[in-house]
């Protein structure tokens, strides 16, 4: 049922909100630095929290921008253009498809990550009528997994092909989900596996097996110690920023790639930093009056 | 309409309580609320794990599904296990109360619990761990074929860390003085500037991105732009 009164309600909330994040963190900078002395703010982070607001300023530039129309170039990730032609391997091999959403709970930015991109694969696989499974090693990512994939489900207009029972709880063991998890992939061969969230030393086992059997793997994870295991171990993997960026590029809506784009203005604030630290320290080799200069620059950025 | 808009409504909430939380010790007790409440759901949430765990597996047993007879070890070791802990079955008497029932403590290898902790679990995950050094072997082979340039690269970085860190390392190029022009031929020291350089600006490049991404992600969670994890029914 059309109900464009709650439409309309929705789209001001929201852009209220959007306008209102940045100001009420701003506000919170300046009114920081005006009461340092009253010790309501934490002085130690007020950097952070200044580069916090210019970034979360540029992220939601980046979705207005988006929501102009202006067309948004996003560079061609690999690993997630060969997310549908995995599903679509498992379908003609009649094979599952296994979903790892790390060992980690919903507390970690990464499950949480991990569980949006669940939410595109299964879409693609509800599209495909490819079995999807998907063991946890926590029973609250079992659940928030399981509402997902049943999202992805009906967003595909397959309600029906939804089965709950594919989401299920191992254990919260690290090596004892490691077992139960290889066991399954030896025994039952998915033609895809992907790794998507927090791993630590299970990822080789989880990447080495699924190469044993033959499966097209795609990993992603911000991990920086488990990213060489997967790299070597899998067809593709999502490498840190990547793999945030994931659920927003596999959704191809503009307000996602917006905020994809704006995370770039971060990366230039943090470039125009590391030069001016790099010029600063070296000047300050030469002429020792910019020591003190160069101190305080990194001081600033919490060094 | 409520069920998208309330569980967007706490996450944005929860969201912007923790981050204010972190740069205000005023509000520092509203995070630790937060984190309160995601405890108990975690708590209940357990329940709904074990609960599945048992369906599951015992699905598997009644239809005789392949590996039924796993599922059958699983649900006995879960009940012994569940046995053992909740009535403290052999637990060792508490020093202070030692005429008080339930009073001691049941992780010790004295009793089932501990002892089938230490002498049956300890082992098999120490076993999973153990063949890890297979798979890196395995993947390393793979991984250090010289077929292109990069490979031919990771190759030469990985034998140079690897003989540095082994006696011959030391054997082949300890003798060159560490003062003279050609010490950057000792293998220490090509360690040294490989990890503590080259590996380190490339892992920072990785960590900042990382960072970034994270803000990114989530604000779009707070603001409700990512809503995958809601149903539309």
């Amino acid at each position: 049922m059309d109900r464009p009164h709650l439409t309309c309600l929705r789209r001001t909330s929201t852009r209220l909100f959007v306008a209102a994040t940045p100001i009420l963190l701003l506000a919170t900078t300046v009114t920081a630095a005006a009461e340092e002395q009253s010790g309501w703010i934490n002085t130690a982070r007020v950097p952070l929290l200044i580069a916090l607001v210019l970034i979360c300023g540029a992220v939601i530039a980046g979705i207005a921008i988006a929501r102009t129309g202006r067309p948004l170039h996003i560079r061609k990730l690999a690993a997630l253009d060969a997310v549908e032609e995995a599903i679509g391997r498992a379908t003609e091999m009649g094979r599952s498809v296994l979903f790892v959403p790390g060992i980690q709970d919903m507390t970690d930015i990464q499950t949480v990550a991990g569980v949006t991109v669940l939410g595109r694969v299964a879409k693609i696989a509800a599209e495909y009528d490819a079995r999807l499974e998907v063991p946890t090693a926590r029973s609250i990512v079992m659940a928030a997994a399981r509402e997902t994939v049943r999202a992805a489900h009906y967003s595909a207009g397959r309600p029906e092909s939804y089965n709950e029972a594919n989401i299920y709880y191992i254990t919260d063991e690290q090596f004892g989900y490691v077992a139960a998890v290889t066991g399954k992939m030896v025994r039952e061969k998915p033609a895809a596996c992907f790794y998507m969230g927090a791993f630590y030393a299970e990822s080789l086992l989880f990447a080495e097996n699924g190469n044993s059997i033959g499966a097209i793997q795609i990993a992603g994870t911000a991990e920086p110690s488990q990213l060489p295991f997967f790299v070597a171990a899998c067809d593709y993997t999502l490498i840190g920023e990547e793999f945030f960026a994931a659920s927003a590029y596999l959704s191809g809506e503009r307000d996602q790639l917006g905020s994809v784009k704006g995370q770039d203005f971060g990366k230039l604030l943090i470039t125009a930093a590391i030069l001016i630290g790099c010029a600063l320290a070296t000047a300050a080799v030469f002429m020792p009056s910019l020591t003190d200069a160069a101190s305080t620059f990194k001081a600033i950025l919490g060094g | 309409m409520l069920q998208r808009t309330v569980p967007m409504a706490i996450l944005s909430l929860s969201g912007l309580i923790l981050m204010l939380a972190y740069f205000s010790p005023m509000t520092t007790s509203w995070g630790e609320t937060v984190l309160d409440w995601f405890n108990i759901l975690a708590a209940v949430a357990f329940v709904l794990g074990a609960g599945n765990l048992l369906a599951v597996n015992l699905e598997k047993i009644s239809s005789r599904r392949a590996g039924w007879a796993y599922a059958a070890i699983t649900l006995i070791a879960f009940f012994l296990m569940l046995g053992f802990g909740l009535l403290k079955v052999g637990a060792v008497p508490n020093a202070e109360h030692p005429t008080v029932a339930f009073a001691g403590g049941y992780e010790t290898a004295a009793s089932p619990f501990g002892w089938t902790y230490e002498y049956i679990f300890s082992p098999l995950t120490a076993t999973m761990f153990a063949m890890l050094a297979f798979y890196v072997a395995s993947a390393a082979f793979r991984a250090f074929r010289a077929k292109n340039i990069e490979s031919i690269l990771l190759l030469g970085t990985a034998f140079i860390i690897l003989l540095a860190q082994t006696a011959a390392g030391m054997f082949l190029t300890g003798w060159i003085p560490e003062e003279s022009a050609f010490a950057f031929l000792r293998l220490d020291w090509m360690k040294v500037a490989i990890t503590e350089h080259i590996q380190t600006a490339g892992m920072r490049a990785i960590t900042i991105g990382i960072a970034l991404g994270v803000v990114a992600t989530s604000l779009r969670l707070i603001l409700g732009i990512d809503k995958s994890y809601l149903s539309k029914s």
